[in-house]
This record gives structure tokens, C-alpha cells and sequence, in this order.
């Protein structure tokens, strides 16, 4: 049952999750504000569905996102939708888009109910419409939609599922409460997967320091009799809870390079995505709430609830006693791999799993930081999870030559930061390697567009040619008319001294 | 003797097949080049078009730093791939600018077409009397829509950062 | 309320470059009481006169070329080159030597490639092998061991600023061949004159001192590698490789050839494999490569052991590996999490 750490590299990181992790799960109040970015992950604009001044109720369809990759976006809580307003969104760029704003009128009046239904009479494209209505994503940070990883066509060749228990990145307790405190619920969400996926075989995979989760999930296991849902204790080495790198200690497969968890037969979901699903399915809930570790030396009362997507950082924070002391960065997801936020007036979205408020003892100050030429010494490659040499990227990507950079695996990084941690020299590895990728994709994106100018140049080329040589046909033909219509006609000469 | 002549004519034998084998269609260098070039069709370099100048490169009638959109990056491309010397962009065809879009000011646009048929690449969309519009990712950003227009209405704006264009910054080198 | 931004991960960093080169240095110490108390404590002099030197060079040449001059030096790699130039240097070599080498290792070697870290060769190792062909007369003469036990630290520092010597003293009267000089010699007179002297065994090298001097190297490479500090494979493969070819001709010919233990040994075999070699700017940087850099380096050494004009070649066949480490990076990197076999 017990999974040894057999990849290379990781961490072992100090935990700090019982900062959080002893307290129940609360609900959180009711915002005056619903904040809502209009972009979905990929940065592509939502189109509203509701118009500034309509009162929307609690669950109801606010604003969409078309593409094969659309979700929807329901409201938290019933009140007045407001204008638009450009503010700062839960981004790393800390950049301001357009957001939607509703003021809530407190009464939290519900609106259309979804009869809850028996789950064992759907079909897997039912249970994949009723994910997609419910505006289910992957709530382990990526956002992705859940119905396009469970569509019938996209799964043929799966016989796995794997629940994402393994919670790697410090300070975060979130999953692990929710395990804690709701596995049979868990376990009735696993049911609907296997059933939308039509497989049998499940692997529940949680770190080896969350016992009570271990606990409450195999004794749900007991009681409930789904046996062909098996838990496996996997090592507390970061990152763990990677995707891949899960896949690889639970299965021993290993997702391609380019590839996606299915090219090798599984489909890996969190823990609070199923727990989402459970409720869009069993409970007929759509998603509009989800549980956020708030936690760190920065806050007063270190605290796992459910909050409403939408909430401001600043009322989250002040439900959980305020800040505490001098703050030296608001977090937005994990030490490790959140990103910074230069405000704290961002609405939670639905990837956020963690708020975490660090001091200056808990992560270095920027002004702190001090780089120091590269050694070499390769403490970066033996810590990389995938067998990267960072040190080698390193190099090409401070001296600009980013198409190298690929050569070396670049889009094979999954951005943990591992590198970082053990550098000596203190270079930021990560953000060279995210600038790096970020300058070939817009490379990418030019040359794209540049190939289309080129087309439409030569298409517009071709099409004049064309025109001319239509022109030229016609004055031709026109001529070759008159002169047959002079022929014709002995006295024409006369006639078109008359025309002209 | 005979060995040397059996030789050579051995040589010859693959020299030539190698030429029939390994035969490369077209004018190459032209398709190289023109890979290079930013594809604005702007016409700054003093041709009509990317395509045209490539051929001059490629034919020596045109000198490798006459691309203003292209840049000195540009330049120092096509100086590696012809195995020349980078040289610094030549002033007289304008100088480097950031990339924009062209954006039709629509309350004074009159409809006269005469920007339709200035955009190299077909993007912008609008007929005789009607109000024009310019489909922005198509726009190369060209600049060649705005003297013909008899009012005036075009405006190059600059492309706002947004999440969607967001660069992730590089860390900022102290120097050691 | 408002925050600053930074980029992920947040965490605060591990280890330091300082903290490296400090631990190199403790394990350092052993050796260096070692080689005082068979040497002499002319390399307590050594010491200081390289580390003065490397000091103030790298902060000159910091200086010149607009760097930070104090956060460069608080790195302390100017200081491991120094002291590693200093204890390969005999402890009776007169004063310039030291500070020439150590200068030619800092500004040449290190600092004109870039300095820390775009250095192309081990600048404790080009200081060294510069000296040894420039100056190959004090470079070999090493102190008799024990033989300055008796002298007052005073005499010694007399004799390393050239001071005239005691009576009835002559600097060939306190040095003596290395063990490595010895088998050289004879090997050579086992070859050109017919004479068979049987080759030198393990207890001349630890009656002389070289043997227990060779062991610090040990200990103190084995903690570092304990503490992550080196790549064991480098030693390993440098090790390994002398071993084997070795043992193969001390089987096929024990009157000739000395025995693999000896070429372990002996002369800059264990400090070369722990501290020199494992340098991981001029190393080899992935895992497989590391070892094949330090195999080749084996193999190399031991070439120009029995072969070459030298009779020790560490410096040289770290110095030719540094030159290979390219195409050993490239063609020893890692298979890729998820690509294919």
C-alpha cells in the first residue's frame, strides 16, 4: 500500500500545515462584493449573460466562455449585478482585466434548483453535460475544464482513475480536510467518475503525513464496500502532487513529453473536483463555493473554509482575524509555486486553494535576494523531478538564445521550483525558465501571424492578377464586339464618330 | 593511369547522381530569406512587398538592412544566414518602431474604401458608403491605411499588455 | 492593501556559494596539518602569501573590471584556489612562486575567462601546472620528511625569502625525490639500462608521509561528499579508473609496473580526485558525464605517470579534461522525464 519515492530529484519540505490543518472546515460569510474576472484561463475574454442592474440569483449562469474548452460561471450568492469594472485579477502578472461585479443583497436567495439524481441511471455523456453545467474545473490550480477530461471521446483508452490526494506543496491542508471531513462524499464522487469514465479501477494517492485523511478515507472505503477504490500512501516529497509525477509512482507510467495523462490510460482529478462533482451530481449543486486554506505567519487565525468564488481576498482575510504583524507577500496558492499578488482587493477564483500570507520569515525579501554567479555544482539537476539540466537551460536563457533552451527540455518543466530551493548561488531558475518559455510562445504567435500576413498578402496578390486579367478580357471582349458590329455594318465609322 | 581514369570517372558517377538525387527545387535562398523577413508587407524597404525584397537580397539589388519592423534582429538574422556582416539599420528607410494596430476612429469614418485597398493584407473589412472596421489580429501593423485616408480617421495605437500578450519579466541581473 | 511582487517559489534558498566553499575549506584542514607536520611549516606560509595574493588580485581585477569587489570576494572561491595552489606547492619553495602562481591562477586562469564560474580551467590546477613547467626545479623540491621538524619557524621562513641558509645546510641536503620521482627513475633505468630494481611498495609511501597525507585527502573528500558539497562521481570515476588500469599491469608485470594501491596513493592522486577534479565549474555537469570525466581522468593520469615526462599528471589530465568537458555535457545528458528511452 505504502509508494516509495522512486523518481528522481524532490524535496523534502518542511510542512507548516499544522498552522491550518487541525481546525474544521467553516463556512465562510457572505461578501458585500462578488468579484469575477472576465477571462477564462487561457486569458480568452467571457462573454456576460446578465446585464448591469438584473438581480441574479445564487447559482445562477452569470458569464460563459465559448470553445471546446468553455465553462461556465455561476453566481455565489443572489444580489444586483453592477457596471463592469477594470480592476487587478489572480494573475502573475498582477495586470487588471474586466470583471464582473455583483453586489449581494445578503438574502442568499436560491435560484433554479436541480433535482438531485440518481447517478447510476446517467449516462456518461449526462454525467458530462451535468459537469459542464455545473461549471466544473480541475481545482488543484489548473483550472482545466472537467467535462472536456471526462468526455466519452477523449477517454476511450483509459482504464485508471487517479484521485490527487497528494497535497505536496507546504502550508496547504485544504484537501486534506476535505478528506478528513467528507470521504464518503469523496468516495460517492469517485462512483460518478468510474461510472462517466466507464472503468472500474480507482487509486486514491495521499501523502504519507496526513494520517487522519488516510484514516477517514479507508474507513469510508470499509463501510461504503466500493473496494475496487484503492488508497496508496505516497512519500511527503515535494512535488508529489504533480500530475505526472503521481501518475508515474501510483501506475509506474509515464506521461509522454508532449502528451497528456490519457495517452498513457488515466485520468488524474483532485480531491475537491470530485468532491465538486459529488455535489453537481448527488446534490445537484452547481459550483459556486469551494474550501481555501487561509494560513501563514501573516494571519491571526490560520483556518481552512468554504468560500464563495468571487469573495475579495481582504473580507477572507478579515473573517480570519486580519493580518498579523508586517506582511512581506500575499500568496495565492502554494509557497512553492503560488504567484504574489500586489493587492489584496482579487476575488477568489476557482483555482485558488490557498491564501497564504507569509512574513518576512517565511520568505526571503525581494531586496534580499542576492544572485550569484552559476558553479555549476548541479544541485539543480539532482533535485529536478523530470531529470532536467537547469543549469544548462540556465545558460542559454540568461544569454537569450531560447530556442536552445528548448533543446534542453524547456517545455518539459513542470515549474516546481525545486531548483530554486537548492541553488546556491540564489538564481531565480523558475522565472528564467517561465520568461524563456513565455518569449518562444510569443515567437510562436508571431510567426503564426506573420505566415497569415504572407498568405493574405499572396492571396490578395493572386486575386488582383486576376481582377486585371478579367479587366482585359472584358475590354477585349467589348472590343471584339465593336469591331464585329463594325463589320457588320458599313456605315459603322460614321456611327462612332456619333459615340465619341 | 587506367586506375586514376576508373577513379575519376567513379567520382563523376556519383557526383552526378548526387546532382540528380539531392536536385533542390526552386530558388531556395528566396524561400530562406523571405522566413526572415517580418512579413508587414509595408513596402518601407522600397519594394512592394517581403517577397519582393527577399528576390532583391537574394539577386544583390537590395542591401539586408532596409527592414525597419524587422529591426537590427532582423538584420543580424540575415546577415547569419548570408554569412555577411551585421550592419546597423539603414535610416532611410525608417527607423525601428514598437509594433501597433490599426484602429478606424468609426463616428468619422465616411466609407470611401481607399484604406481597403491600401491594406496589403486584407485587413480591413467595410464596402462604399459604409462604415470600415480593421480586424486587429489580422493587422500587420503597416501604417499603409493611414495616408490614404481623406478624413483621417486612423489612429496606429499601441498594443495594450493585457494577460492575454503578458511576458513573464526576466530576473533583473545584478551584476557580479 | 498593497504588497510587493515577486516571482515563485517564494521559499528561502538552501545553501550559499560562501557556505560551499567554507565547508571545502574545513575539509581542507586535516591535509594541511599533515603537510605541516611532515613538511615543514613553511606551508602555514604558503597559506598566507597565496591567500594575500589571491585576495587582493581578485579584488584588483574586480575592481577593473567594475564589479562588486566585496560581494565577489565574500564567495571565498578565490580562497579555495589559493590554499589548493599553496599545499601543492613544496613547503621550501622560495616565496615568489607561490604568489606568481597564485596570481597567474586568479587573474589569467579565472578572472580574464570571466571569473567565478565562466572559468574554462581549474585555476588552482593551470596555476599549478604553469609553475611546475616554468619553475620545475623548485617545484619538485619537496622538504625529506620530518627533516625541518627541528627547525625553528624562524629558519624557515628565512629559507622560503631566500635567506642564505645555516651552516653546513644545502637545499639538496634537506629535499628528496617523491615517491612518484623515484618509481620514475626507475622505470626509466629499468628500461634503458638493463638494471632491475623491484618497484617501490606502500610502506616507503607512509614512512614518508605521503600515504597518511593521501588518507586526509580521503576523509575530508568523503565528508564533503556526505555533505552534497562534491559529485561522487568524479572521484569515483578517477579512482576507479586508476585502479583498474593499475591492477592490469601490476598483474601482467609486478617488476615493472607498482601496484594499483601505490598509484592511489601516491603523490596528488586523492587530493586531485576530491578536491581538484570535482571543481564544478570545469567539471562535467551531468551525473553519467561526471563519471566519465572523472574515469578519463584516470586514465589519463596514470598515461602520463608511466608514459609521459612527468612523474605526477594530475594537474595535466585535469587541465586536458576541462578542454573535452563540452562534448562530455553533450553527450551525457539525462534522458528527460517522459521522452523516450
Amino acid at each position: 500500500m505504502f509508494k516509495r519515492w522512486n523518481l528522481k530529484g524532490g524535496l523534502d519540505l518542511e510542512g507548516h500545515k499544522d498552522l491550518s490543518r487541525q481546525y474544521s472546515i467553516i463556512n465562510a460569510a457572505i461578501p458585500d462584493q462578488l468579484i469575477y474576472p472576465l477571462v477564462d484561463r487561457s486569458g480568452n475574454a467571457m462573454t456576460v449573460l446578465v446585464k448591469t442592474g438584473d438581480r441574479v440569483l445564487k447559482g445562477q449562469v452569470i458569464a460563459g466562455s465559448k470553445g471546446v474548452q468553455g465553462t461556465l460561471l455561476h453566481a455565489a450568492s443572489s444580489g444586483l449585478v453592477k457596471e463592469n469594472e477594470w480592476r487587478m485579477i489572480a494573475h502573475p502578472s498582477g495586470l487588471k482585466s474586466w470583471c464582473l461585479i455583483i453586489a449581494t443583497d445578503g438574502l442568499d436567495e436560491p435560484g433554479p434548483v436541480y433535482e438531485p439524481v440518481d447517478y447510476t441511471q446517467l449516462s456518461a455523456a449526462d454525467i458530462c453535460e451535468k459537469v459542464h453545467q455545473a461549471g466544473i474545473v480541475g481545482l488543484g490550480g489548473a483550472s482545466f475544464p472537467t467535462a472536456v477530461k471526462i468526455t466519452p471521446n477523449n477517454v476511450r483508452a483509459v482504464d485508471t482513475l487517479i484521485i490527487n490526494g497528494a497535497e505536496c506543496e507546504p502550508y496547504i491542508t485544504c484537501d486534506d480536510r476535505l478528506m478528513q471531513q467528507y470521504p464518503s462524499e469523496i468516495l460517492l464522487g469517485i462512483q460518478v467518475l468510474l461510472r462517466a469514465l466507464a472503468i472500474e479501477s480507482c487509486v486514491i494517492g495521499i501523502e504519507e503525513d496526513m494520517p487522519e485523511a488516510i484514516e477517514a478515507i479507508q474507513q469510508a472505503i470499509e463501510c461504503s464496500g466500493f473496494k475496487q477504490i484503492q488508497v496508496k500512501v505516497v512519500p511527503a516529497v515535494y512535488p508529489v502532487g504533480g500530475e505526472r509525477q503521481l501518475i508515474y509512482l501510483l501506475t509506474g507510467r509515464e506521461t509522454p513529453s508532449q502528451g497528456l495523462p490519457v495517452d498513457v490510460g488515466v485520468v488524474c482529478q483532485n480531491v475537491g473536483t470530485v468532491m465538486a462533482v459529488y455535489q453537481a451530481i448527488v446534490k445537484g449543486q452547481v459550483l459556486i463555493e469551494r474550501v481555501v486554506t487561509v494560513t501563514g505567519l501573516g494571519i491571526k487565525k490560520p483556518q481552512n473554509r468554504w468560500v464563495r468564488i468571487g469573495t475579495p481576498i481582504k473580507d477572507l482575510v478579515s473573517q480570519c482575524g486580519g493580518y498579523n504583524g508586517p506582511i512581506e507577500r500575499l500568496i495565492m496558492g502554494g509557497l512553492m509555486m503560488g504567484f504574489s499578488l500586489p493587492d489584496d482587493g482579487v476575488g477568489i477564483t476557482k483555482a485558488t486553494n490557498c491564501i497564504l500570507v507569509a512574513t518576512s520569515k517565511e520568505v526571503t525579501k525581494s531586496s534580499e535576494a542576492e544572485i550569484q554567479p552559476c558553479i555549476r555544482c548541479g544541485e539543480c539537476a539532482s533535485a529536478c523531478p523530470v531529470n532536467l539540466l537547469p543549469q544548462q537551460i540556465y545558460w542559454h536563457s540568461q544569454g537569450g538564445a531560447h530556442q536552445k533552451c528548448q533543446s534542453f527540455g524547456l517545455f518539459d518543466c513542470i515549474e516546481c521550483g525545486c531548483c530554486d530551493v537548492v541553488c546556491p548561488s540564489h538564481i531565480p531558475l523558475v522565472q528564467y525558465f517561465r520568461a524563456s518559455k513565455s518569449k518562444l510562445f510569443l515567437k510562436r504567435r508571431e510567426d503564426e501571424a506573420a505566415t497569415l500576413a504572407k498568405q493574405r498578402f499572396e492571396n490578395r496578390d493572386t486575386r488582383k492578377v486576376q481582377e486585371k486579367v478579367e479587366r482585359e478580357q472584358r475590354i477585349r471582349l467589348k472590343k471584339l464586339a465593336l469591331v464585329k458590329l463594325q463589320k457588320g455594318r458599313p456605315s459603322a465609322p460614321a456611327k462612332m464618330q456619333d459615340k465619341s | 593511369m587506367l586506375w586514376i581514369c576508373l577513379l575519376f570517372a567513379f567520382l563523376g558517377v556519383i557526383l552526378g547522381y548526387a546532382a540528380f538525387r539531392f536536385k533542390v527545387e526552386g530558388d531556395p535562398l528566396v524561400v530562406e530569406i523571405e522566413a526572415l523577413l517580418p512579413q508587414t508587407q509595408c513596402g518601407q524597404c522600397g519594394f512592394p512587398g517581403c517577397k519582393p525584397y527577399a528576390e532583391a537580397i537574394a539577386q544583390g539589388n537590395a542591401d539586408i538592412n532596409q527592414c525597419p519592423p524587422g529591426g537590427e534582429v532582423g538584420v543580424k538574422a540575415l546577415a547569419d544566414l548570408l554569412g555577411l556582416d551585421a550592419k546597423p539599420l539603414d535610416e532611410s528607410f525608417g527607423i525601428e518602431k514598437e509594433k501597433k494596430v490599426a484602429v478606424i476612429v468609426e463616428v468619422d469614418c465616411i466609407g470611401c474604401t481607399l484604406c481597403i485597398q491600401a491594406c496589403p493584407v486584407d485587413a480591413i473589412l467595410g464596402a462604399a458608403k459604409y462604415m470600415h472596421t480593421v480586424i486587429a489580429s489580422e493587422c500587420t501593423g503597416c501604417d499603409l491605411c493611414v495616408e490614404p485616408c481623406p478624413v483621417d480617421c486612423i489612429v496606429m495605437t499601441a498594443i495594450n499588455p493585457s494577460v492575454l500578450n503578458w511576458q513573464w519579466p526576466e530576473p533583473i541581473q545584478n551584476r557580479h | 492593501m498593497n504588497f510587493s511582487w515577486a516571482a515563485a517559489p517564494h521559499i528561502k534558498p538552501r545553501d550559499s556559494v560562501s557556505k560551499i566553499m567554507l565547508k571545502v575549506l574545513v575539509a581542507l584542514l586535516p591535509s594541511v596539518l599533515l603537510l605541516a607536520w611532515f613538511f615543514g611549516g613553511g606551508v602555514y606560509i604558503n597559506i598566507l602569501l597565496a591567500t594575500s595574493t589571491a585576495l587582493i588580485a581578485e579584488a584588483m581585477v574586480l575592481k577593473l573590471r567594475g564589479r562588486a569587489v566585496l560581494k565577489c570576494l565574500k564567495d571565498l572561491s578565490a580562497l579555495v584556489t589559493a590554499v589548493l595552489i599553496a599545499m601543492a606547492i613544496p613547503t621550501v619553495a622560495p616565496w615568489w612562486v607561490v604568489v606568481l602562481g597564485t596570481f597567474f591562477a586568479i587573474v589569467i586562469v579565472k578572472q580574464l575567462y570571466g571569473g567565478l564560474g565562466s572559468n574554462l580551467f581549474n585555476p588552482a590546477m593551470a596555476g599549478y601546472a604553469f609553475l611546475l613547467i616554468s619553475f620545475p626545479q623548485e617545484m619538485t623540491a619537496w622538504a625529506m620528511p620530518g627533516s625541518l621538524n627541528a627547525w625553528p619557524f624562524s629558519d624557515i621562513v628565512g629559507l622560503i625569502f631566500s635567506a642564505p641558509l645555516p651552516d653546513a645546510i644545502t637545499i639538496d641536503g634537506i629535499t628528496m625525490a617523491t615517491p612518484l620521482d623515484a618509481v620514475k627513475t626507475q622505470v626509466a633505468m629499468n628500461q634503458h639500462a638493463g638494471v632491475t630494481v623491484l618497484p617501490l611498495g606502500i610502506e616507503t609511501l607512509f614512512a614518508q608521509g605521503w600515504g597518511w597525507l593521501s588518507l586526509s585527502y580521503f576523509v575530508g573528500g568523503l565528508w564533503l561528499v556526505q555533505q552534497g558539497i562534491i559529485a561522487w562521481q568524479i572521484p569515483l570515476g578517477i579512482l576507479s579508473a586508476l585502479a583498474l588500469i593499475a591492477a592490469g599491469f601490476y598483474f601482467y608485470d609486478a617488476q615493472t609496473y607498482t601496484s594499483p594501491l601505490f598509484h592511489l596513493l601516491a603523490g596528488a592522486t586523492m587530493v586531485g580526485a576530491f578536491f581538484i577534479a570535482t571543481d564544478p565549474v570545469t567539471a562535467a555537469t551531468a551525473p553519467k558525464g561526471r563519471f566519465v570525466f572523472g574515469f578519463m581522468i584516470g586514465v589519463l593520469t596514470y598515461l602520463i605517470r608511466v608514459w609521459g615526462g612527468y612523474p605526477d599528471a594530475m594537474a595535466f589530465a585535469v587541465l586536458l579534461m576541462n578542454i573535452a568537458v563540452p562534448v562530455i555535457d553533450y553527450y551525457t545528458q539525462p534522458r528527460v522525464f517522459g521522452t523516450r528511452r
